[in-house]
């Protein structure tokens, strides 16, 4: 079991430099003096996150379910029209343009005319985060169903298969990988879109909850949110990597999926 | 695709007929021409080649010359510009027949163990598709160990493909080719990436399971040896565009053994056909 050892050693490694970086922090703050308006120290931040928590948990749950929801919309539009795309050449060449247009506005730029549309609050931050997923899950799931082997679909196509027979045994299980790939990335990018659209346009959310602290200078509070905001991205990037390893386990390095 | 007429053709001839039976495939004039006008590319000239059930054809030839390409008509993966293309009787692809195809490219999924892989032809085709959730477990899953056994890769069920060398993959590839028992089986060099002594063995393994099952073969292949060894006819192709020069048919006894190749009936063999090709690449014949 010398293999777990050793793999248990590196784990501990990088924990402890992550924490190294924080405490870097803290000290740095405290030998140069760094003003709390300018830059708080990480235990300040914790400690802002302690005391105010009660205020804080509406909010934190706001933007969970908006982010969650723009999400799996994201995805779901996402997985459709990619899935389109990589099959058909003609939606390949209609719909990118498209896309990569719209992929390229900024989406601050979108938020007020989602405002205007469905008025300030939960909508636009549900559809801000939608749009900003799709984008790439679109790309990776009709790269991924497009790799398929030519010398595998002749095989399965001299025994008759249909299409969806290729689409369903090769081509959806070799996609797994750019999805899960695809779903990292846009959780990621899924917070980015959700507080956006609250610091431009809400009441409630962790963005709403960072504009009003910061404009009370309240700038422990500022980070506490950032803190927290971070700290969903790990977690959900952690499950849809748990969920990854099951999935699609078979593309990641051999020796850890070997020993799983 | 299905669009042939049944009625144009007689369909095979009873058994009791004094006529000998219709080949199992036969090419009259097939031919393939790419692009169109000034640009068109002729890649197969106008082809007659007939088959029989049951016979071992190897095609030989320069390396672009429309091999593979009689190998996908057949398997009805392109059509032809020109001509007409028969398996079973019938205009390819009104008939299902049985078919097995294997390239050098062993394709196996990475995701699924190889007993799975192999099994995959029988989610696909009838009647076993239609079976296969009943049977995977017990029937279906004794087929593949059988066959995996007579290929050498007896225990091996149960590994991932990247566990297995390109030699123990090509076994698989073989497996999965053969595992519905297709009536009718395309090759296309399929052990092009081994090495000498894993290719042999593999001709061996090859030949066995073609005289055990009988299926009808066509094997494209470089190598002369490899096509004198394994098959009843070889049939030698022109540089592109392609068509058939010679047609030799082999007439050593079976079960043929790696000694045998070395013998001088055997190497005379392999050389006049190294000849053939020889002259085929420089335009000779």
């Amino acid at each position: 079991m010398e293999f777990l050892s050793e793999r248990a050693r590196q784990k501990l490694k990088s924990a402890l430099l992550i924490l190294s970086f924080f405490v870097l922090w803290e000290v740095a703050c405290l030998v140069f003096k760094v003003s709390e308006i300018v830059l708080p120290r990480p235990t300040v931040i914790l400690g802002a996150l302690w005391q105010f928590f009660p205020g804080i948990r509406p909010h934190l749950i706001q933007t969970l379910y908006t982010t969650l929801v723009g999400f799996a919309l994201g995805v779901g539009i996402g997985v459709v029209i990619g899935a389109v795309i990589g099959v058909s050449r003609v939606a390949y060449d209609t719909a990118y343009p498209l896309l990569v247009g719209f992929s390229s506005i900024p989406k601050v730029a979108v938020v007020p005319i989602f405002v205007l549309w469905f008025g300030a609050g939960t909508t636009p931050a549900i559809l801000t985060s939608m749009v900003i997923c799709i984008f790439p899950i679109v790309v990776n799931v009709a790269t991924g169903l497009a790799t398929t082997e030519p010398e595998l679909e002749d095989v399965l196509k001299a025994l008759g298969a249909k299409k969806l027979d290729i689409l369903w045994n090769v081509s959806l299980p070799r996609a797994m990988p750019y999805f899960f790939a695809s779903l990292k990335v846009a959780i990621t990018l899924a917070f980015v879109g959700t507080v956006l659209s609250e610091t431009v346009a809400s009441n409630r959310g962790i963005g709403n909850l960072m504009m009003i602290a910061s404009s009370n200078f309240n700038v422990p509070l500022v980070f506490a949110g950032l803190f927290l905001l971070a700290g969903l991205g790990v977690a959900l990037y952690v499950i849809f990597s748990l969920i990854e390893r099951r999935v699609a386990g078979w593309a990641m390095r051999k020796q850890d999926f070997a020993m799983g | 695709m299905m669009a042939a007429k049944p009625d144009t053709f007689v369909p095979a001839l009873p058994p009791s007929a004094p006529e000998r039976a219709r080949p199992l495939i036969s090419l009259e004039g097939a031919g393939i021409t790419y692009g169109r006008g000034a640009n068109a590319v002729e890649a197969l000239t106008p082809t007659d080649l007939d088959i029989d059930k049951g016979d071992f054809v190897a095609l030989v030839g320069p390396s672009g010359c429309g091999k593979s390409t009689i190998l996908k008509l057949v398997a009805n993966l392109i059509r032809a510009s020109r001509g007409h293309v028969f398996v079973g009787g019938r205009e390819v692809g009104a008939e299902r027949v049985g078919i097995g195809m294997a390239f050098q490219n062993p394709t196996m999924l990475p995701w699924l163990r190889i007993r799975d892989n192999i099994m995959l032809p029988l989610k696909i085709v009838e009647p076993f598709r239609s079976e296969f959730r009943a049977k995977r477990k017990t029937e279906f899953r004794d087929r593949a160990e059988a066959l995996l056994e007579v290929v050498g890769l007896k225990g091996f069920g149960d590994k991932y493909p990247w566990q297995l060398s390109g030699g123990m993959l090509q076994r698989a590839n073989l497996c999965r080719a053969l595992i519905h028992d297709p009536a009718l089986l395309l090759l296309d060099e399929p052990f092009g990436a081994l090495d000498q002594f894993t290719r042999e063995e593999l001709w061996a393994i090859l030949q066995q399971l073609w005289m055990d099952r009988k299926p009808t073969v066509i094997l494209v292949t470089h190598d002369l040896r490899e096509a004198a060894y394994l098959a009843t006819r070889v049939c030698v192709m022109s540089a592109r565009p392609g068509r058939i020069v010679a047609d030799d048919a082999v007439p050593f006894a079976r079960p043929r053994t790696l000694d045998m190749t070395f013998e001088p009936e055997f190497v005379a063999l392999t050389q006049r056909l190294r000849g053939l090709i020889v002259d085929a690449r420089t335009g000779k014949v």
